[in-house]
């Protein structure tokens, strides 16, 4: 994986000196909240319900094994034990105290980690496929050019006060794990004639308006892809609407210019960027490429193990997908069991995963946006050992891509945004449907706890939304979203519910598919088949909450 | 009704919670305030610059004892409502 070289170190260092002068000044009052928040969001720190919140960049979900171990101590020292990984990719530190922050910012330097650009309206982390590097269906490894596009945008003058966040993610499959079209940016790296290159769509986004991304160029050339992307974002800062906070992403630009329109204006400005220089030289590619080479696979591994323990043999079958290595797995560790809260690891369960993936996975690591983590090249024969460390640590739990699986934002129980809770549902959501979730199958729950929609209700098979009714937290319930290759934005059902009502509403949809289901379909198949009216009959059609 | 002054300590971001001569982490400290009063200590109090998020907010008394309005401020007077062990004993976000 990459590491820094001088230049990176330099900046990082650089960075973490200014924000201790700027604390240091915010404490001595010399510095006044109204100027010191935006240089304290610039550096990922919130303040939230209860104490500071610290976002720390996880590049496209890539973390070793050593980064884990600093981010387990940072949790012990500095906060509550505990960490939040999130959905786009990255972890939240919940208790962090101001006057510690920049000495954080070092202890992170150490391990070539930071949180610039987690916050404010620049470019933030680059996230990516979770199996990035391990899938045998990708074209090549989507990092390097992940990484490339971190470094263009680390910094960047002309990008760094944009109309609003900007969102990139990039895949290299045509099996989207990532989320991707529903990006500020989206690409897939794609082969055409023996040339690589990648597949843009601009303008997704969740949040208020729900947009998928569209189609804007079918094939930029992969040396050229950062000049395309400085004409996309030139287009954007030129005529974004910083206005209208709830207009200025990008997706509002995409959609109310169309497609077709917005392709054109990038490709004029493409016409110009790509004469600018900005593109790196071949040589440059190959040397961010040399950090993402395969490890030493070995080779002539059994490719077959015993599966005579049913609990292994169920484990195995859920959480192990297949690897493009002969002899080697991908471990997928949920952070879901039932009742536990979506997303959180304790330091103790940090450093036990960090010792696995040390001991069976040559020291890396993945974070999913679904707020799970994964030790991406686990040799077969190795993997009842995985599992046996894994049930030491209590993550040996078996629900990936189930209904107890689900994503949640932080919600109001951490959130200054939140209108509801999310994680108490994701919990009782968890404990009720575990029971029956083999038999429903491949499930997508997502839970926000507001409109800026951080839980990805909008692309949940399930959907629901926390909103403030009066004072009291309602909840919708959305379905039919996606936010794989078939992407689509969930509708809202009907009126909302109580927190108690939406876990009986949901428990209903999920009745009416396993009575209306053909098979093979998952619920999002039933639900585009037969659209709303049968959910709504049996979710509505009795007393109303 | 009456009104709480509540806000976040500028160097750690603990809640805070006006105790009539000072602050309080508990909210079991914590004073109602008629709505001039406590408009007049949230400006003396904001010219300081070291509590974050300062604000006036809703609150009832319910046999004998306050309690915000909203349901964001009972959760900013209990903690985590899905992580009792960092909770404040003694109080209820319910």
């Amino acid at each position: 994986m990459y590491r820094y070289d001088d230049i990176d170190r330099q900046m990082v260092a650089a960075r973490v000196a200014e924000f201790r002068d700027q604390v240091t000044r915010r404490l001595s009052g010399d510095l006044d909240e109204e100027h010191f928040r935006p240089l304290r969001l610039m550096n990922g720190l919130y303040l939230q319900l209860h104490a500071y919140m610290l976002r720390i960049a996880i590049p496209y979900g890539t973390l070793a094994a050593r980064q884990l171990r600093k981010l387990a101590d940072i949790a012990r020292r500095y906060d509550r034990g505990y960490g939040h990984f999130t959905t786009r990719q990255n972890i939240q530190f919940n208790w962090i105290k101001l006057e510690e922050a920049p000495d954080i910012l070092a202890e992170l330097a150490t391990v070539d980690m930071h949180s610039i650009q987690t916050s404010g309206n620049c470019i933030r982390n680059i996230s990516s496929d979770q199996y990035a590097g391990a899938s045998a269906d990708e074209v090549e490894d989507p990092r390097p050019w992940a990484e490339l596009m971190r470094q263009w945008s680390s910094f960047h003058p002309e990008f760094s006060w944009l109309p609003r966040k900007f969102k990139i993610a990039v895949i290299a499959t045509d099996a989207d794990r990532a989320a991707m079209r529903w990006h500020d940016i989206g690409v897939q790296l794609v082969r055409r004639d023996g040339q690589l290159g990648f597949r843009v769509y601009v303008g997704g986004g969740m949040g208020r308006t729900p947009l998928i991304a569209p189609l804007i160029n079918d094939f930029v050339p992969a040396g050229q892809i950062l000049s395309y992307f400085e004409a996309a974002l030139r287009v954007y800062n030129r005529y974004g609407r910083r206005d209208n906070l709830f207009k200025a992403r990008i997706k509002i630009l995409v959609h109310e210019l169309g497609a077709e329109r917005y392709a054109a204006e990038v490709a004029e400005e493409f016409l110009v960027t790509s004469q600018l220089g900005i593109d790196p030289p071949a040589a440059e590619i190959a040397r961010i490429r040399s950090f993402f080479a395969p490890p030493l696979f070995e080779e002539g591994l059994p490719e077959s193990i015993d599966r005579t323990d049913p609990d292994f043999a169920h484990w195995a079958a859920r959480q192990v997908r297949a690897h493009k290595a002969p002899g080697y797995a991908i471990v997928n560790i949920s952070l879901k069991a039932p009742g536990a809260i979506p997303g959180d690891a304790s330091a103790d369960q940090m450093e036990a995963i960090a010792e696995l993936a040390e001991r069976y996975s040559f020291g890396e690591l993945r974070v999913t946006h679904s707020q799970n983590l994964v030790l991406p090249h686990v040799r077969i024969i190795d993997l009842p050992a995985v599992w046996a460390g894994l049930q030491a640590a209590g993550l040996a739990h078996a629900n990936l891509g189930l209904a107890s699986d689900i994503i949640a934002c932080p919600g109001l129980d951490y959130c200054t945004l939140a209108n509801a809770r999310s994680i108490p549902l994701a919990q009782k959501l968890g404990v009720r449907l575990a029971p029956r979730e083999e038999e429903l199958g491949d499930l997508k729950i997502k839970i926000s706890g507001c409109i800026n929609a951080c839980g990805h209700h909008h692309a949940g098979h399930i959907g629901i939304l926390g909103v403030d009714r009066k004072g009291v937290e309602s909840y919708q319930l959305l379905l039919g979203g996606s936010g794989e290759e078939d992407a689509s934005a969930a509708t809202i059902l009907g009126p909302g519910f109580s927190e108690d009502g939406v876990v009986e509403a949901v428990a209903a949809v999920t009745d009416v598919y396993l009575a209306e289901r053909h098979e093979g379909e998952r619920l999002l198949d039933t639900w585009r088949r037969l659209g709303a009216a049968p959910f709504k009959a049996a979710v509505y059609g009795g007393a109303n909450d | 009704m009456v009104k709480l002054l509540t806000g976040n300590r500028l160097h750690c971001g603990q809640v805070i919670w006006w105790k009539g001569d000072g602050w309080s982490t508990s909210f079991s400290h914590a004073v109602g305030l008629a709505p001039e009063d406590g408009e007049a200590i949230r400006q003396r109090v904001a010219a300081d610059e070291m509590i974050n998020d300062l604000a006036l907010i809703d609150a009832e008394e319910v046999d004998g004892r306050l309690r915000p309005l909203r349901i964001r401020e009972r959760i900013r007077s209990y903690g985590p409502t899905v992580r009792p062990d960092l909770a404040h004993a003694g109080q209820d976000y319910r």
